[in-house]
């Protein structure tokens, strides 16, 4: 039974870290909104089932958070915005997507290294998920730095939160309650700011391109 | 309980009153009146610490000890002065047309949130919500910064934005690490991110699992304090939002980020037995120092180049908490205090500087003390103290850490001198003519309020001719705890 539900467990990490991968080569954003989405649902899940196997009721709470959050609002808003944005078939041109995904790889596989210590020791059921939490931390923060358009952007972002819930649930069982609702207020009180500066860039640059916004050099 | 509830509750009262009223022509004085109250709130609060000792109330969540408590007192009057600077100044800016009375609702409410999210910050005893609070303060900075809705603010609150963004949510990460160090310490119930009980069980808690923690939560929290290679959000921050808001950023907002590093490098220090903690402090202390100077030669925006000397100032602070020791510790809290108080009076003077020459490009701003001799004394007097001129506060901090730093780590003494140096060269440089010499600027529709100026500078100017005993005790008493 418990080998079974490890496996479960194993198996979500190993579609959220997937699906970080497939956000970084995507070149589409409403298909990037929907790989987001996934991500969110199978972090739902992979928490749902910690808190099963672990009798921890406070993780029913979080997994309930997460799927009303990452599943559900947030995308429902990232739709609305590309759809009054006007860029829901929106195309990005990415260069070079076969270097990136083996910077990825290195990235995954630093990951690894840097938490091997740490997995050894924990106590928790899926310790060795930690490595691939702080991988998809990694690559969201990779998808941030060659994503050239806001929304893409933004949605690295929201990503590598998904990577932090997963590695607070798989190392400790879930953050504290207070924590994890403040937490949560952050992300949504901060997408909504997004959503708002979004409109106002394009207003101020009638794009949404970020490399408009390269103005502010040093000298 | 009382008291800290009116110092959290007085702010966050005030944002919900000034976001129905915030666009009256009223609201400004409100806005001061909030301010005073939490100001007047916290006085007692810390009168209560000094008489009583260390607080732990409201179910263990929050925590004041010496080290918080003059960093909340000091908040709270920094963000009362700034509050009473702003009333004549953003009705300035509303005249010339920056600003509309939606905008305004949104910067005074925006204000007196900010508020509440650093003492939330700086009071609480839960590593966690500590989290929470930075991020929170993060949000309603970027709202403040991006207020004039020009190109130029967008730019700098995206940039903000996303690069703090990114930093705090490592600093989550670190966090997460932590509590999974203390959770095997402590177990799940035993409020494993309470800073008090982490304190006592420090020793216990897993090395591999402290070293990658701190690392996380120093690049998080570093970023938030502007420390290179992480800063580059903090000169266009400063640069583009309105001057108020570029005062509490440097005076305050750095500050409590700081707080938060040193809250987890005690915790380090504690756990790891060794002295990394302070190793990576110095080193990017010292770096931020250069880089910081050399910067500052090169700018061309007054905003900018004070916000590089915060920069400057906040790599020493984070030399000097990286020496440790009670002397070193000593002489970073002061300076956190001078720096505070005296470099929120140089942007309260560069604010209506700026309103004056209708720029804020240094070589169209000449001739202040012809139109303006208190602003431009104001100004002259306040780069002749963040640049460690003796009589004033920062000479004395500056001083005891150079000393320090002699003795201790005697490399880092020349190339602290040597970028002070050309800090000194650069700031006076620029500031010499934008004081004296012909005219070009204009009279302001409504008498600017620069008595925020003075104070300030006369504090900073008490602080460095004798630190009330008081004041003493409790710095002391605060370095002690910092160890080092």
């Amino acid at each position: 039974m418990s080998l079974l539900v490890t496996q479960l467990i194993n198996l979500f990490a190993a579609v959220i870290l997937m699906l970080a991968f497939a956000m970084i080569s995507q070149r589409r954003i409403l298909s990037l909104i929907h790989l987001f989405t996934l991500q969110g649902a199978a972090l739902v899940a992979a928490t749902a089932v910690v808190g099963y196997v672990t009798h921890q009721p406070h993780l029913y709470l979080s997994a309930a958070l997460t799927l009303l959050l990452k599943v559900i609002l947030i995308p429902m808003m990232l739709h609305r915005i590309i759809k009054r944005l006007d860029v829901r078939w929106d195309v990005e041109a990415l260069i070079n997507v076969p270097t990136t995904m083996l910077f990825g790889i290195v990235l995954v596989i630093f990951a690894f290294n840097l938490a091997k210590p740490i997995s050894q020791l924990s106590s928790s059921i899926a310790g060795g998920t930690l490595g691939i939490a702080l991988a998809c931390v990694l690559l969201s923060l990779l998808m941030m730095i060659i994503r050239s358009k806001a929304v893409p952007q933004v949605i690295g972002f929201l990503s590598m939160e998904n990577g932090l819930f997963f590695a607070a649930t798989s190392a400790t069982y879930g953050m504290p309650m207070v924590v994890e609702l403040g937490i949560a207020l952050d992300v949504l009180v901060g997408i909504l700011i997004i959503g708002v500066f979004m409109f106002q860039i394009r207003e101020q640059f009638d794009s949404l391109d970020i490399r408009h916004l390269e103005k502010l050099k040093e000298n | 309980m009382g008291t800290l509830l009116f110092v959290l509750g007085i702010p966050l009262v005030g944002s919900v009153v000034l976001a129905l009223i915030g666009h009256k022509a009223f609201a400004r004085d409100v806005n001061a009146g909030f301010s005073f109250a939490t100001f007047a709130a916290a006085c007692v609060l810390t009168a209560r610490i000094v008489s009583s000792g260390p607080l732990v109330v409201g179910d263990e969540e929050f925590f004041i000890d010496p080290l918080n408590v003059f960093l909340v007192t000091l908040t709270a009057f920094v963000g009362l002065t700034t509050a009473i600077f702003s009333r004549p100044y953003m009705r300035i800016e509303q005249d010339h047309g920056k600003m509309t009375p939606a905008r305004m609702r949104l910067y005074h409410s925006m204000y007196q949130l900010f508020s509440f999210t650093m003492l939330v910050a700086l009071t609480t005893n839960n590593m966690g919500i500590l989290w929470v609070a930075m991020e929170a303060a993060t949000l309603t900075t970027v709202l403040l910064v991006s207020v004039y809705r020009t190109a130029a603010s967008l730019e700098a609150a995206w940039k903000y934005f996303i690069l703090c963004g990114v930093g705090i949510a490592l600093a989550l990460f670190g966090t997460v690490l932590l509590y999974m160090a203390a959770e095997k310490v402590l177990g799940a119930e035993g409020g494993a991110l309470l800073w008090t009980h982490l304190d006592t069980v420090k020793t216990r808690l897993d090395p591999n699992i402290i070293t990658l923690a701190f690392a996380f939560l120093f690049i998080g929290y570093g970023t938030k304090v502007g420390l290179v290679p992480l800063h580059n959000w903090l000169p266009d921050a400063h640069a583009e939002g309105p001057t108020p808001v570029s005062a509490v950023l440097s005076g305050l907002l750095l500050n409590v980020a700081m707080y938060a590093l040193l809250r987890c490098k005690v915790l380090t220090d504690g756990a790891l037995n060794n002295a990394l903690a302070g190793q990576l402090l110095m080193g990017f202390g010292l770096a931020s120092v250069v880089v910081a100077a050399f910067f500052l030669s090169r700018q061309k925006d007054v905003k900018r180049m004070f916000a590089y000397s915060s920069i400057e100032h906040m790599g020493l602070i984070a030399f000097a908490f990286g020496l440790g020791g009670p002397i070193a510790n000593f002489a970073g809290l002061l300076h956190m205090t001078v720096h505070s108080l005296t470099k929120s009076a140089i942007f309260f003077a560069v604010g209506h500087a700026t309103q004056k020459a209708g720029t804020q490009v240094m070589s169209e701003i000449r001739g202040l003390i012809k139109v303006s001799p208190t602003v431009g004394w104001g100004m002259m007097l306040g780069s002749i103290a963040i640049l460690g001129m003796p009589p004033f506060g920062v000479f004395a901090s500056e001083f005891l850490i150079l000393t320090t730093a002699m003795r201790e780590q005697p490399w880092a003494t020349p190339i602290l001198l040597l970028a002070l140096g050309v800090a000194f060269a650069s700031v006076l440089g620029r500031v010499l003519p934008m004081v004296f010499g012909e005219t070009s600027v204009r009279r302001l529709p409504h008498s600017p309020s620069l008595l925020p100026v003075f104070v300030h500078l006369g504090l900073g100017l008490m602080l460095g001719l004798y630190v009330p005993p008081y004041l003493v005790g409790w710095y002391t008493q605060a370095a002690r705890m910092l160890g080092g």
